[in-house]
């Protein structure tokens, strides 16, 4: 029993039946396997997205073109459920959803969304999200890739991206580039002649989740290829507060994954004649862990709360994602300290969380940006240059 | 393999037969095959078998009002729904939830119109509290008689008082063939057959419809609610009845005139440490040994 604030009981009878169906998912077709995948560094996302697109959770906060058009919390919740299971789940989710679909369904033509929208749902294709490159990842609007448009109207893509979920996998890829007119976003599908991508190997964490490197030799794109409907680094930060809030409620389910694994094994590992969980000094790393994932989660209930009455800002998304990844991390330590020696191995999910929860504190602004911004909103500095 | 039988008339004479089925159709309802199937499932709430189940002091009934004791679709009644669903998908049709139960029975009924189905009848009456199986069959075929069907599908049993009756009384009581415990159902026109595993291979039983049929688990893989489908859920139909809109004698439901009685009730004790045979070249020996004096063997 980990829910004692009960705040599932604030949910809606679908917001607990989507909790159930996710749930239920992860613990049947990912929860066998993940410890495998991890540890032989493969992610099986041909054989995945069409299950996760039967169920519906790709792009499952979108409305239209195939999209299960649910509320943000609702979104929240499964995010929490995939990962639960690991952030690997959870990273391919969001950034099908909320950094491939989105920008195309938000910013994109008529054309765009018909061509591909449906596809990205339903799992048939799979979608990445191009903007961090070798030397710009925290300041993204130093970008170099560039795209230069033809008098004939194409556009000529070069440059290089690094870091990309799903890169060598994906069918189509939103690549951010500078142009003449500003930061824009291109729909590329990964066909194209001089695009190329290449899988990076040797991580220690997300190890189920794949990450390339985008390469764009004179990738040649038709005029129409452009995202109409924006221009700016505004583009691809929104696509991040999408995809952020995705995370600021998926830690706290492998938060959750961690806490309880760690009372299981304190309640039956014996030591000096008791179980460990008996022991006043596990019992306060229990009851610490147990109070940050609920604090997490109200974070989280809070935001998802905001978000669907519209009122929810970009600083309140770092929020929460600083402080939930943060307190998620802290429980995954404490957990491992718990499982002792087994608290290195793959048999437990702990370790596999703790080093997945270290991509998760990087990727989609570090700590260090997150307590910039709200910095920033605390005094009316900007401190980032 | 299938085993060589002849098929077997599977319940009653085919006269008997069709005298019953004249009067489910008394409705003036009849097949209407080319439109697809009329499918009914009935489903029931049952308390999560991965909570601890309580019993009622007072009357010897599960609570299943209680807010805390999480109220669950009964797991086998999720391959009697996946059934529906595929029958409806290659034949067409309507897949209707049936449930008796209290207020809270409301959630399942949620989940079943989640998984894809296209409406529900919740019959609800204080009069209702206590029924026993007999009972509950009496109550069921009213309402069965009231909506109509060419098809009622159930699970195998409940996973609260598991006394796997149902089925047989409600197709007793609404004078159709009953074909029980299938791990393979085919509709063809309006013929119905179907597989039931044995221990020489299986049995293939056919009837026509309307009929009664009940899965197993071996049935099918039931699908997970899409996402899009627990949203559309909350607004498909939902029909509450109480028993004087299906014609239910109240003299007949209840627990009062219950047929059966709970006379006790005992939490079950904590499992018995089990025995560890050291196999010391005569472990075989002993296991055997241990087997016989349980009569296993
Ligand atoms: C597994 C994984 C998957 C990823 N997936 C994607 C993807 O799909 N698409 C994509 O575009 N990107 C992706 N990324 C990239 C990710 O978003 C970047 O790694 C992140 O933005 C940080 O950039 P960087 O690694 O270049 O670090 P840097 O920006 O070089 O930062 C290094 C350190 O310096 C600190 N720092 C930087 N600037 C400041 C400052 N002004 N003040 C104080 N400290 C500062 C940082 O906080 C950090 O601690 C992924 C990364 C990982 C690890």
């Amino acid at each position: 029993m980990t829910d004692l604030l009960r705040i599932d009981d604030e949910f809606t009878h679908e917001q607990q039946l989507i909790r159930d169906t996710v749930r239920a998912f992860v613990d049947d077709q990912v929860a066998p396997h993940i410890s495998e995948w991890f540890e032989s560094g493969v992610f099986p996302s041909r054989e995945l997205a069409p299950a996760l697109g039967e169920l519906g959770l790709l792009g499952m906060h979108l409305e239209g073109y195939g999209c299960a058009g649910l509320d943000a919390t609702s979104y929240g919740i499964a995010c929490r459920e995939l990962e639960a299971g690991d952030s690997g789940l959870r990273s391919f989710v969001s950034v099908q959803g909320s950094l491939a679909m989105f920008p195309i369904w938000k910013y994109g033509s008529e054309e765009q969304k018909t061509t591909w929208l449906p596809r990205l749902a339903s799992g048939e294709a799979i979608g990445c999200f191009g903007l961090t490159e070798p030397d710009q990842g925290s300041d993204p609007g130093a970008m170099r890739t560039y795209a230069k448009q033809e008098a004939s109207g194409d556009w000529v893509l070069n440059g290089a991206k690094m870091w990309i979920t799903n890169g060598s996998v994906a069918d189509v890829a939103v690549v951010w580039a500078g142009t003449e007119g500003g930061i824009r976003g291109f729909v590329v599908p990964t066909d194209t002649p001089g695009f190329s991508a290449v899988e990076m190997h040797r991580k220690l964490s997300l190890r189920a989740s794949v990450t390339s490197s985008l390469y764009l030799d004179d990738v040649r794109l038709p005029a129409d290829a452009v995202l109409p409907h924006v221009s700016g680094l505004k583009g691809p930060l929104s696509c991040l507060t999408e995809a952020r809030f995705g995370i600021l409620w998926g830690v706290t389910g492998a938060a959750r994954s961690c806490l309880s694994a760690a009372i299981d094994y304190a309640k039956t590992r014996v030591q000096f004649d008791r179980p460990i969980g008996a022991f006043q000094l596990t019992q306060e790393k229990l009851a610490w862990m147990a109070v940050a994932t609920e604090q997490a989660g109200l974070t989280a209930l809070h935001l998802g709360r905001l978000k669907d009455t519209g009122r929810l800002t970009p600083q309140q998304v770092s929020f929460g994602k600083l402080a939930n990844v943060r307190a998620a991390l802290d429980i995954a330590r404490q957990a491992r300290t718990i499982l002792g020696a087994n608290g290195i191995t793959l048999e437990y999910p702990v370790i596999r969380h703790m080093n997945n929860l270290e991509s998760v504190l990087t990727y989609e602004g570090t700590q260090e940006i997150h307590l910039l911004t709200l910095g920033r909103a605390l005094t009316g500095l900007d401190a980032f240059r | 393999m299938e085993h060589a039988r002849p098929a077997r008339a599977p319940l009653g004479d085919g006269a008997r037969r069709g005298e019953r089925q004249a009067r489910v159709n008394t409705g003036g309802r009849r097949l209407t095959m080319k439109s697809g199937i009329n499918i009914v499932v009935c489903v029931k709430q049952v308390p999560d078998t991965a909570t601890v189940r309580k019993l009622r002091a007072e009357d010897s009934t599960i609570d299943r009002e209680d807010p805390n004791s999480s109220g669950v679709l009964n797991e086998l009644d999720e391959y009697a729904i996946e059934e529906g669903l595929r029958l409806k998908e290659a034949h067409g049709g309507e897949v209707t939830i049936l449930t008796m139960g209290p207020a809270k029975a409301a959630e399942t009924i949620r989940k079943a119109l989640a998984m894809g189905t296209d409406k529900a009848v919740h019959l609800m009456d204080p009069a209702l509290h206590g029924s026993d199986a007999v009972q509950t069959s009496y109550a069921m075929a009213q309402t069965l008689k009231k909506i109509g069907f060419d098809l009622v599908i159930l699970g195998s049993e409940s996973t609260d008082a598991r006394t796997g009756l149902l089925a047989a009384m409600l197709a007793e009581r609404l004078g159709v063939p009953q074909l029980s415990l299938a791990n393979k159902v085919v509709v063809d026109g309006s013929a119905i057959s179907i597989h039931r595993v044995t221990d020489y291979g299986y049995d293939r039983v056919e009837s026509s419809l309307p009929a009664v049929v009940s899965v197993v688990e071996k049935t099918n893989e039931p699908r997970y609610p899409r996402l899009k489908e627990i949203m559309a859920a909350k607004k498909k139909p939902v029909t509450t009845f109480g028993i004087a809109d299906v014609e239910i004698d109240p003299g007949r439901i209840g627990l009062a005139g219950a047929y059966t009685e709970v006379a006790e009730f005992a939490v079950a004790p904590p499992r018995a440490a089990g025995v560890v045979v050291k196999d010391e070249g005569d472990g075989g020996v002993k296991v055997a040994d241990f087997l016989t004096s349980k009569k296993f063997i």
